[in-house]
């Protein structure tokens, strides 16, 4: 079983929802990401989806659009950003990894050599954020070959002739966006996203994780009671804008509140 | 619009030309470019859509653009006679409205209320201000804040005609960056919003329908061609950014055996500096990019690096995909000219024919102005001239060290 399909039946075997944060590898400095993925498993993260910088990305609000750039000035790469997960996992051999993006990256590496690199150094999925299931089904076979988990997006959207379409390719979980908008948006409507879920669950037999909006434990709470994993991205981006010092304790506890309000559901 | 090619028949049903186009977009966007695709495809069989764009193009644009035999400047350069299909004397100004009205009118069926655009030189900008204005719908222009500062006169037209101008902060300030924030707005509002993109680029089916929108220019020229030559053009010339101009007058010659088509893209301080906005000409590799998989200027890492022209209108890292397309089966080419080449071409067309080019155009026009000498005196280059200059005036006075 993979790192992703054991994180998830330890779970549910315990009654709990899996906490998912996202940082920017490479954000504040590339030194930091190390250190920072240590302080989320410390914090209480299942499952971390770190970020691939990507010069023009046009899912994110300004948040995260801002820690792509301060990535982007020390030059990280989809390549470092590979050797930072070989690096964590000398220590940790547990927690899954997800690299989050955009296409490009990928396409200019080569899914092949990512996909044996990938393999190598523990990383366990790959979400692409403009890379819809049209354009997948190639892309995606090289990836599973290798053993890493094509991550999709469902949007608030998303019909049900296409929730077949991806469950047809996903595996390891599904995000579910659960607003129109980018990410750090501030609409999260949990009425609606307990409505979608319902009608997503009929379609798709994954763990369904809701990211985009969720930013503090009332959120994070009220979403975890419909979903199986609870992803908060830019609230934690917006910790490491803070500054270095003091960073991986903060985001630690930071998420350490999230982790507590999740388990006292 | 463009009647069925027999044998060239791109984008294919999922969206591309050849390896090129497709649809890379968040999830969230891609129910409503479905949307737009089957309403497209309705639309186009609808005899009363066609009618009313083509009513507005004759009444509201001045449609059909003169074909103009450029003599004196032709005899200057001693070979080639050069025509020049007249989109500057479109009303805005340039070859954009073209599609603004085509995509404006689709907004309308479609029920949306709010459009958004994204522009460079703000060409777009004004073409999608002025439809929405038209139409009576709101409009947000996303334009790099660089660009904001070098073509202030499109700046205020926009504001004039109603619109709301946003200046992109992000990235490199520039087209692409505008592209960027104009796809964040589509995803956030995607209920109510249309967005009317302003080049033959994007997910599918934009480029598509961008390219039969504007091929009505190809459409008038090879029947222009005919009454006052007697027969088609030696070579058809247009610049190329993201392309629109140049598929619009292409794309009605793709099957036309004998007329070489090229696209001439902008060279900046020059290919060998690396300081340009020319994918084509330099062979660069396949990326992905605002939803299309096209030749793109990126890093070894896939980065997109930032380009360089002095035509806000021509400084995008990648290309329509249908061009990139063309490049690739050799049925058109693609050169640079430098920003200096344009300039000289800018001031020739304007002493010599007493016509003020769009500084995108004059790209165009550079390359003819290399190519006519070497051609015979009975033989004839068309230059789209894609738009009129009169929004660069302020650029080249600053060039030429004048205070306006």
């Amino acid at each position: 079983m993979s790192r992703i399909q054991n994180t998830f039946s330890r779970l549910q075997a315990e009654g709990r929802k899996a906490l998912i944060p996202y940082v920017t590898a490479g954000d504040p400095n590339p030194a930091a990401t190390l250190g920072l993925m240590h302080a989320l498993v410390e914090g209480g993260a299942d499952i971390i989806e770190l970020g691939v910088p990507f010069s023009d990305p046009m899912a994110d609000g300004p948040v995260i659009q801002r820690a792509a750039e301060r990535a982007l000035k020390f030059g990280t790469s989809l390549r470092q950003v590979i050797a930072m997960v070989a690096e964590f996992r000398k220590t940790n051999a547990d927690t899954p990894v997800v690299l989050m993006g955009y296409a490009n990256p990928l396409e200019a590496m080569g899914y092949e050599t990512f996909g044996e690199a990938a393999l190598a150094a523990g990383v366990d999925g790959v979400l692409t954020v403009d890379l819809p299931p049209e354009e997948a089904v190639e892309r995606v076979a090289v990836l599973k070959r290798f053993g890493i988990a094509p991550i999709f997006l469902l949007a608030p959207t998303t019909p049900v002739s296409r929730m077949q379409a991806v469950a047809k390719l996903a595996e390891g979980y599904v995000y579910y966006v659960s607003l129109k908008g980018v990410t750090g948006a501030a609409n999260l409507d949990v009425a609606s996203v307990a409505a979608k879920l319902a009608e997503l669950r009929a379609h798709i037999s994954l763990p369904i994780g809701v990211g985009f909006g969720i930013r503090d434990a009332e959120s994070a709470r009220a979403v975890a009671a419909v979903a199986d994993a609870v992803v908060i991205g830019s609230r934690i981006v917006q910790e490491v804008e803070q500054g270095e010092e003091g960073l991986n304790a903060r985001v630690q506890g930071f998420l350490a509140g999230i982790r507590s309000a999740l388990d006292a559901a | 619009m463009a009647e069925n090619k027999s044998s060239y028949n791109f984008p294919d049903l999922s969206g591309h030309f050849g390896q090129f186009g497709g649809i890379y977009v968040a999830e969230t966007l891609i129910p409503a470019l479905d949307e737009l695709r089957a309403e497209y495809e309705k639309a186009i069989k609808d005899p009363a859509f066609m009618a009313e764009f083509h009513y507005e193009l004759k009444h509201y644009v001045g449609r059909p653009s003169p074909l103009y035999h450029a003599k004196r400047w032709s005899e200057l350069l001693g070979g080639a006679q050069i025509y020049l299909k007249r989109e500057d004397l479109n009303h805005t100004g340039a070859h954009k409205v073209n599609n603004t009205i085509g995509q404006a009118l689709l907004a309308r069926r479609m029920g949306k209320k709010r459009v958004i655009a994204e522009t460079g030189a703000g060409q777009h900008g004004v073409a999608s201000a002025t439809v929405a204005a038209r139409y009576g719908l709101e409009c947000i222009v996303y334009m790099g804040a660089e660009d904001v500062a070098r073509q202030a006169p499109n700046v205020f037209r926009m504001k004039l005609l109603g619109a709301t101008v946003v200046p992109v902060e992000s990235g490199s300030k520039t087209l692409k960056d505008a592209m960027n924030e104009a796809m964040r707005d589509w995803v956030t509002n995607v209920d109510s919003t249309y967005y009317i993109i302003g080049t033959c680029a994007g997910p599918h089916p934009y480029p598509q329908l961008v390219r039969d929108f504007q091929s009505v220019i190809g459409e008038e020229c090879k029947v222009q061609c005919a009454e006052q030559l007697g027969r088609q053009p030696d070579a058809v010339v247009a610049c190329v950014g993201g392309g629109s101009n140049a598929i619009g007058i292409f794309y009605p010659y793709i099957e036309v055996p004998g007329v070489r088509l090229i696209g001439v893209e902008a060279g900046g301080h020059g290919i060998e500096t690396g300081k340009h906005a020319a994918p084509l000409t330099t062979n660069a590799r396949p990326g992905v990019l605002h939803g299309q998989r096209v030749n793109l200027m990126q890093d070894e890492n896939g980065q997109i690096v930032d380009t360089h022209s002095i035509s806000a209108g021509l400084d995008y890292p990648g290309v329509g995909p249908e061009h990139c397309h063309l490049k690739d089966i050799h049925r058109a080419e693609y050169v640079a000219a430098n920003d200096d080449e344009a300039l000289a071409a800018f001031h020739d067309l304007c002493r010599f024919e007493g016509i003020i080019p769009a500084l995108e155009s004059s790209h165009a026009l550079a390359h003819a102005a290399k190519m006519a000498p070497t051609m015979g005196r009975d033989q004839v280059i068309v230059v789209n001239l894609s738009g009129r200059g009169d929004k660069d005036i302020p650029t080249i006075a600053r060039l030429d060290g004048i205070v306006l």
